[in-house]
């Protein structure tokens, strides 16, 4: 390989990481501050891309600049942290706080499952496209390859943007400290005076309002449809797993190896490409069962 | 001596008693389609036309005086709930006829358990042409083509419409179709033009919603032609992610089941790629589209779901077109008196039937042949979307391997000569 050819590969890898990151960012908060694997995660995700579509179409048809779509995607996000994150967690998930694991995961894939319906019920099972805020921005050409600044650039920065601003919140503002504080011990924080509920019922907010800002970003690069969300959750999941759950910066990290590795296998070895997101997590789930940045918990037996 | 003739005459009418059938209440369908998943943007349009067809069909006093009661199953329910389903609908339902299925697995599935299960089934969308290359069926019948016409039709028209290319690359689904079809299409195309280069094989996985790696990739190998065999959403990604970033300006697209994304696709399917139909499905139809009932049919269509007639659409119909076709010739052939389940089957070996496309015959192995369409996308402005022009209908009994032969086997032992022998009608727009 060329480097010319690693140079693009290199592009092309970190322009998939942005877009899966930013989907699993929100899973993994959730799942740090709340201990709850959402697998309506991926309902979240597919909505906030329908979402968008539809305020993208009546926007442009209300005669808005193709650029003003792109902060329609922001308020897209908004929409499902508030309209349906909110419910989620306020009328269900804290009602299985305390409960198995395996409750929660089946309430959030009955949850998935209802909301997979409502999004067929609203709209429909043809696929939709509006690329007007990738068009609005135009192309770059780099080695004789034609790229969207939208993908090269702007994915690429919105999830960096994201890292360092989610880390900052947690890390420097006084709510983000006391998410951080209800994360490390829940009744202890209830004893100083924190109200767990609602720092979990914000959590929930912002975690779905990740996964609909993902949706968001993702439509106009691909097709709307029906099944996007368990594709995307799946992928999600791998890249949680495999940076160790609730850990944001290992996310990035790992979304990054998967990113490139699926890169570099399309250029190298294009048999391989569908594989080897999988492939990394097992690797590593071998090596580090509690995942790359994960710590080892004890465990009853 | 009375009594001696009267056995004899009850005896010799027994064989006219079991003919004599009585017309039954109704007859009912279990139609397996995608109602959910990324394949129910071919799926559900089926059920719509299923619908609409069997509403029409009782409107006009069902077929041959008896109505038509039609239940469905959710392929996308996965192979498990569809083959528990199948089988209810045979031994609770009692359905009289199946019509399954889209995907190609679930035919595999499906062929052996109607077999079992002895009911009538119709593979109505299915493509794999391995059915009945491996087995011998009694119950099953697939009223539509195989893969093996439908890449060839592809090969032919790609010689024809641009035969000095020398690079080719695909970009096919990662699942059994994606394979097996770029298998029959790159057997054929070398076996007819052997110095042909592939110089790259991307098989993303079925389902993917970026393709912004395989593109670049291919901006860099700058291909003559790219053949996709892919088909829904991953088709319209495909389609939409190539042309944003300009790879449909330098290389050749060979989309062979791109008629149903045509209206999805909009402005973003250029002029000068091939585009195929999986048959001779188009709303445009040219030999069919002066024709009363086509133009009812894609009228009603379009107004009862607002969108054009997909091929997935036109298979369901040619899945009824035949159950009517047989039902009236089983009759006919039992003096005007309603058939048994053997006399049924009997009636398809031969069946000629017509959907909206040109007519259907079901060939000895029970294999339906139906000539297949290819054009080259044109935005013409008439339509929001791309249409075709230079449509070329390919006879599709040249194009299906024979009776009995396997067909890699068949498309490998080709030469050149095959592209003129094959029969083809050409069309301007």
């Amino acid at each position: 390989m060329n480097m010319t050819l690693f140079i693009l590969a290199l592009f092309d890898g970190i322009a998939y990481a942005a877009q899966v990151f930013v989907v699993a960012l929100g899973l993994t908060l959730i799942f740090g501050v709340m201990r709850i694997l959402n697998i309506a995660h991926g309902s979240l995700y597919a909505i906030g891309a329908y979402l968008t579509v539809t305020l993208t179409g009546v926007a442009l048809a209300a005669g808005a600049p193709p650029l003003l779509t792109l902060p329609l995607m922001l308020v897209s996000a908004v929409l499902i942290g508030v309209i349906l994150g909110g419910p989620i967690e306020w009328l269900l998930l804290r009602r299985i706080y305390d409960k198995p694991e395996v409750l929660q995961l089946l309430v959030t894939f009955a949850v998935f499952m209802i909301l997979e319906d409502v999004q067929r019920l609203v709209w429909g099972s043809q696929p939709y496209f509006q690329a007007a805020a990738l068009q609005s921005l135009g192309n770059v050409t780099v080695f004789g390859v034609t790229y969207t600044v939208y993908q090269l650039i702007l994915l690429p920065l919105v999830a960096l943007g994201l890292l360092i601003g989610l880390r900052f919140f947690l890390r420097h503002t006084v709510i983000g400290k006391l998410i951080m504080a209800t994360t490390e011990d829940r009744e202890a924080a209830q004893s100083i005076g924190i109200d767990a509920d609602r720092v979990f019922l914000l959590t929930f907010i912002v975690g779905a309002a990740l996964a609909g800002l993902g949706g968001a970003l993702a439509s106009p690069t691909t097709s709307i449809l029906p099944g996007m969300g368990a594709d995307m959750i799946v992928l999600s999941f791998a890249v949680v797993a495999t940076a160790g759950l609730g850990q944001i910066g290992g996310a990035a990290v790992t979304a990054l190896m998967i990113g490139l590795g699926r890169s570099f296998a399309v250029y190298i070895w294009p048999e391989a490409a569908s594989l080897v997101p999988y492939l990394i997590m097992v690797l590593v789930l071998l090596v580090r069962p509690e995942g790359l940045f994960g710590s080892p918990s004890a465990r009853k037996i | 001596m009375k009594k001696l003739l009267g056995t004899t005459l009850i005896c010799a009418s027994l064989p006219f008693a079991a003919f004599a059938q009585e017309k039954p209440e109704s007859i009912k369908i279990g139609i397996a389609t995608f109602l959910t998943g990324s394949a129910s943007v071919f799926g559900v349009p089926a059920r719509d036309a299923a619908d609409l067809i069997v509403k029409n069909i009782n409107e006009a006093g069902g077929i041959e005086g008896v109505p038509v009661e039609v239940s469905y199953i959710d392929e996308g329910a996965g192979a498990e709930t569809l083959t528990s389903e199948f089988r209810r609908l045979v031994e609770s339902e009692n359905v009289d006829v199946m019509f399954a299925a889209i995907s190609s697995g679930n035919c595999t599935t499906i062929a052996p358990l109607a077999e079992d299960l002895q009911v009538p089934n119709f593979l109505w969308d299915c493509g794999t042409q391995r059915i009945f290359e491996e087995d011998d069926y009694k119950y099953v019948f697939r009223t539509q083509a195989n893969a093996t016409p439908e890449m060839l039709a592809a090969v032919l028209y790609l010689l024809q419409e641009k035969p000095d290319f020398s690079t080719i690359a695909v970009v096919n689904q990662d699942y059994a179709w994606g394979r097996d079809s770029w298998d029959i299409f790159s057997t054929a195309l070398k076996a007819m033009k052997p110095d042909v280069e592939v110089v790259g094989e991307f098989f993303p996985k079925f389902g993917s919603a970026d393709f912004s790696t395989e593109i670049s990739r291919l901006q860099g190998l700058r291909p003559d032609v790219i053949l996709s065999t892919s088909w829904g959403g991953d088709l319209d990604t495909f389609v939409q992610q190539a042309s944003q970033r300009g790879l449909m300006n330098s290389s050749t697209f060979v989309l062979p089941l791109a008629e149903s994304s045509l209206e999805r696709l909009g402005s973003s399917l250029p002029a000068g790629h091939i585009v195929g139909a999986r048959g001779d499905h188009y709303f445009l139809h040219p030999a069919r589209r002066d024709d009363q009932d086509f133009k009812d049919f894609v009228d009603q269509f379009q107004e009862s779901t607002g969108s054009v007639p997909i091929y997935s659409v036109f298979h369901m119909a040619q899945a009824f077109a035949a159950l009517e076709a047989v039902y009236a010739r089983a009759i006919e052939e039992n003096g005007g008196a309603w058939p048994d389940e053997d006399q049924l089957l009997a009636a398809m070996e031969g069946l000629e039937f017509q959907g909206y496309g040109n007519p259907i015959t079901i060939r000895e192995d029970n294999q339906g042949i139906e000539d297949q369409l290819m054009g080259t996308s044109v935005q013409s402005g008439e339509y929001p979307f791309a249409t075709l022009e230079n449509i070329v209908i390919y006879d599709g009994d040249d194009l299906t391997a024979p009776v009995g032969e396997d067909s890699i086997e068949w498309v490998g032992s080709l030469d050149s000569s095959f592209a003129e022998s094959a029969g083809s009608e050409t069309y301007e727009n």
